[in-house]
């Protein structure tokens, strides 16, 4: 069991607010990513919900019980830290079990939990080693094995995947993925990295400047974005977004087109036209950074290879459908 | 960025240091001011009289004041002047690539390990003797008279023996920063085609700008009371020759027994050395920060 | 890698060798001059090595002067001093490492003003004092004053190491339910040992050579060795083989400490402001 709710939080450090009022409720074994920019207060809200700092306001609330007022140790939570925070002078062995060592179990179940969580994170080998021996994957795994083993009401992971290289991210993201869902409990995973919230989570908060901008599933706010902060922020490359004439065209301060939605001919047709500035070919896609006039640089992916290259004057046909339309206040126009 | 408990919990747990350095501070202190304003000689007991700035007048306009002054800045400032440059000489030949420099390392530290009394009677009698030193026998040998050092230049006696003690210091500080130099820069410089000389004054010079600082400040805050060295090897003299103001307000207090004088000597010095203080506060202030 | 020529090298390490011996030379000079018997010690020309080689200084030392009576007050004044430093020290450091406040930064400063404060400005006061406490000569006030004159310096270099420690860690401990002893005892302690180790060392280095107070507070019941070795000064007599025995002894443990804690002397010294 472990459904967290957070009605009305706030927090300030003196007089700058940090998190103006945050409203959020999580699910029982859903997996709930915190995304946004850097200093968006998304960690913020997650050491609030740890217990790591106090709530200048409002109530959080873990399983219907509210637990502003209890130290991070009563709340049942457990929390996988950036940069893994293990203790350097232990065994893994000891990194796994001092939780459990500190909630006065018995040795033996000690010893069997640790061995347990060890198993399925592939540690056994490595119990009796200290953290400095391991790699950053495997320091990785002792902060998850940490995790587990105490088998908490909900998971906090901080920016857990940071500080891996770019192929062992792509596979702890997996196995952090598979081994939530295996266990069924609730976790709160913070990220700047869209792609991690749009593959890991069941539902994304996105969070700019201590404001919730959106709430939903990475699906919903890949088609329906609520605004231009959301648009911007999920999918890559990004979402073309274009002001000015075209856009009033379409009633709309700002209209926005994601590169994947825009067909690209060569024949002279098409709503917009253009001079391809820049081509990467990837092999499976083209992206092409096309100069278009009163809109600027315009992103297209396309599939496969073209051939085009820089220097070729194409036509751009948005898909009408999945064209974005925000008004003067930035705000999706339905 | 904390709980409020933990807060709480830190203020708690500094308290009492804070409070017994308070005290320490404070009630000494206070009291030094107080007897400073006194008439008060401890052969004359029963007689403490409030008396003013009186003190203060007697001891800022005794020519053994002066003297004493004199003595402690020319103490102060040949010590820091030799330390400083033997220390950079001696951290720039460390940082080459030489056989057994953990060796030589320890032999140059060495004599900051050394207690004031043992290095100053270990110089007087061993070395600078005028009859069976070892410097005495070297100018011998050579065909010189022998010094009399502790007669003919008692300051600079105690200069040198002191300057021994923090060279040290200085070396060994001047070499941390200077291995801290990035190599890069070196070998950039290298690329540059930069000569000894000029990568010296115009890289490594500035590089060890704040070191310098540092040991400046700090050898200043312990040689303003260089007490030891003086009170084994001369005794302040001959006359007030090797006096400095520690020296003196130590003379006027337990050898003459004038409380009211000693104090208002102490806080003079106190004066002088906050003058350091604020500036080496500033300056390690700063590097908090970071 | 630069390259460096065999030629310069050696020419470099002559060189360092010759200005290391320079300056250790007074040292190594007193040390050849404690095996020495006290007419070869006096003699003209001085014997470098080819001399009668004895223990006599050493074992007279012992015997003549209570050598060990002050040997021992070293030892209780300089740990003495220390542990009591340690136990004000640790905790005030944990809670401005750890919890540090907006007054933390000028609290770490105000501290080390005190340890600006020259001796002699306070001379008088704490002899007076201690006159009439009947402190005077006594260990107890001794390690009082050597305690108080380092605890900043005690202070600041535990604050440097344990700010050292990554905060996630101590939070990592609390969330998997730590208290606070905990978190000292099982996180904390473990972690800052080396820390505290090297504070330790370079606080016993300092109150082993303290030569203001341990000068004018003892006279020979407490007195160090500090104290002792300056009783030498007016020498009725020639006595420099068993002043320079006294003396190797007096500074032999702590030149020992002092190598072992080189590499993290700097840093105390410069309370940080030197890396």
């Amino acid at each position: 069991m472990g459904s967290i709710q957070l009605k009305g939080v706030t927090k300030t450090f003196g007089n700058t607010s940090v998190i103006p009022h945050v409203d959020l409720s999580v699910e029982d074994g859903s997996f709930v990513v915190f995304v946004g920019p850097s200093g968006c207060g998304k960690s913020t809200l997650l050491r609030l919900i740890a217990g790591l700092e106090d709530t200048s306001g409002g109530e959080i609330l873990i399983d219907g019980r509210n637990v502003v007022n209890e130290g991070p140790a009563k709340r049942g939570l457990s929390m996988v830290f950036q940069s893994y925070a293990l203790y350097p002078h232990m065994s893994v062995r000891n990194n796994i079990g001092f939780g459990l060592k500190m909630a006065g179990l018995p040795k033996s179940e000690i010893a069997a939990k640790v061995e347990h969580a060890a198993g399925i994170l592939n540690l056994t080998p490595y119990l009796e080693r200290k953290p400095r021996e391991l790699s950053g994957g495997q320091r990785q795994r002792v902060a998850i094995g940490r995790a587990i083993v105490r088998e908490p009401k909900a998971f906090l992971f901080d920016e857990p995947l940071s500080n891996l290289d770019a192929a062992l991210r792509v596979q702890m993201r997996l196995e952090i993925a598979r081994l939530q869902k295996s266990l069924g409990t609730t976790a709160i995973y913070v990220t700047h990295d869209q792609v991690e919230a749009m593959t890991m989570a069941d539902k994304i908060v996105v969070l700019n400047a201590g404001r919730v901008e959106q709430v939903g599933s990475p699906i919903d706010l890949y088609e329906r974005p609520d605004n231009l902060f959301v648009a911007g922020f999920i999918g890559s490359p990004k979402m073309n977004l274009i002001e000015g004439p075209i856009a009033a065209g379409l009633g709309a301060k700002t209209i926005g087109a994601r590169p994947e939605h825009i067909t690209v001919t060569t024949d002279g047709t098409g709503t917009w036209q253009g001079t391809i500035s820049v081509a990467e070919h990837l092999g499976s896609d083209t992206f092409l950074y096309v100069d278009v006039p009163n809109a600027g640089t315009v992103t297209v992916r396309t599939q496969g290879e073209l051939g085009l290259k820089a220097g070729i004057t194409v036509g751009l046909t948005p898909d009408p459908a999945r064209i974005h339309r925000f008004d003067n206040a930035g705000k999706a126009i339905r | 960025m904390a709980t409020r408990q933990s807060t709480f919990l830190g203020r708690i747990l500094a308290a009492p240091s804070i409070l017994v350095l308070f005290l320490w501070m404070i009630v000494p202190l206070g009291m030094t001011i107080w007897f400073s304003l006194l008439r008060y000689n401890l052969l004359d007991p029963g007689n403490e009289s409030f008396i003013g700035a009186l003190n203060y007048e007697y001891f800022l306009t005794d020519p053994a004041f002066f003297t004493a002054l004199g003595n402690t800045l020319l103490l102060v400032g040949s010590v820091l002047l030799i330390t400083i440059v033997g220390g950079i000489l001696v951290a720039l030949l460390m940082d080459q690539p030489i056989f057994g420099q953990g060796v030589v390392r320890l032999f140059i530290i060495a004599p900051f390990f050394v207690m004031p009394t043992v290095s100053a009677l270990v110089w007087k009698n061993l070395l600078m003797h005028p009859v069976s030193g070892l410097f005495a026998w070297i100018a011998t040998s050579l065909g010189f008279q022998p010094v009399d050092w502790f007669s003919n230049a008692p300051l600079f006696s105690v200069i040198l023996i002191v300057a021994w003690q923090w060279l040290p210091f200085a070396a060994l500080i001047l070499l941390t920063a200077l291995q801290s130099l990035d190599g890069e820069q070196k070998e950039a410089a290298q690329m540059d085609g930069v000569g000894p000389f000029s990568f010296f004054f115009y890289i490594v010079l500035p590089h060890l700008a704040r070191a310098i600082t540092v040991v400046i400040l700090i050898e200043t805050i312990f040689l303003l009371s260089v007490f030891a060295e003086i009170f084994v090897t001369t005794g302040g003299g001959p006359g007030l020759a090797t006096t400095n103001i520690a020296f003196l307000v130590y003379a006027q207090a337990l050898l003459q027994y004038d409380v009211g004088g000693a104090s208002a000597g102490g806080i003079v010095a106190v004066v002088l050395a906050n003058i350091v203080a604020a500036f080496m506060v500033r300056l390690i202030g700063k590097n908090l920060e970071a | 890698m630069a390259v460096y020529s065999v030629r310069r090298q050696v020419t470099m390490t002559i060189l360092a060798w010759i200005v290391g011996l320079a300056i250790f030379f007074p040292i190594l000079w007193m040390v050849l001059t404690s095996f020495k018997t006290e007419l070869d010690a006096f003699s003209t020309p001085p014997q470098f090595l080819f001399f009668h080689w004895t223990l006599e200084n050493y074992a007279e030392v012992q015997e003549r002067s209570h050598y060990f009576h002050h040997a021992l007050n070293s030892i209780i004044l300089s740990f003495g001093s220390t542990l009591v430093a340690l136990l004000f020290a640790i905790p005030a450091a944990w809670g401005m490492a750890f919890s540090p406040t907006k007054r933390t930064r000028s609290t770490l400063l105000w501290m080390l003003s005190t340890k600006m404060m020259p001796p002699v400005g306070v001379l008088v006061p704490i002899y007076l004092i201690f006159r009439d406490l009947g402190m005077l000569d006594s260990r107890f006030g001794l390690i009082m004053v050597l305690f108080l004159g380092n605890l900043p310096i005690v202070v600041w270099m535990l604050y440097t190491y344990f700010k050292e420690i990554p905060r996630d860690i101590l939070e990592a401990a609390r969330m998997d339910g730590a208290t606070i002893g905990k978190e000292i005892i099982y996180i904390l302690a473990p972690m800052a040992i080396p820390g505290i180790a090297s504070t330790v060392l370079l606080n016993v280095i300092l109150a082993w050579n303290e030569a203001f107070w341990t000068l004018n507070l003892t006279t020979s019941e407490a007195a160090p060795l500090t104290t002792f070795i300056a009783s030498y000064s007016s020498p009725e007599g020639l006595f420099w083989a068993k002043l320079s025995a006294a003396s190797t002894l007096a500074i032999a443990p702590i030149m020992v400490l002092g190598w072992f804690s080189q590499k993290q002397l700097v840093r105390g010294l410069t309370f940080g402001a030197v890396k």
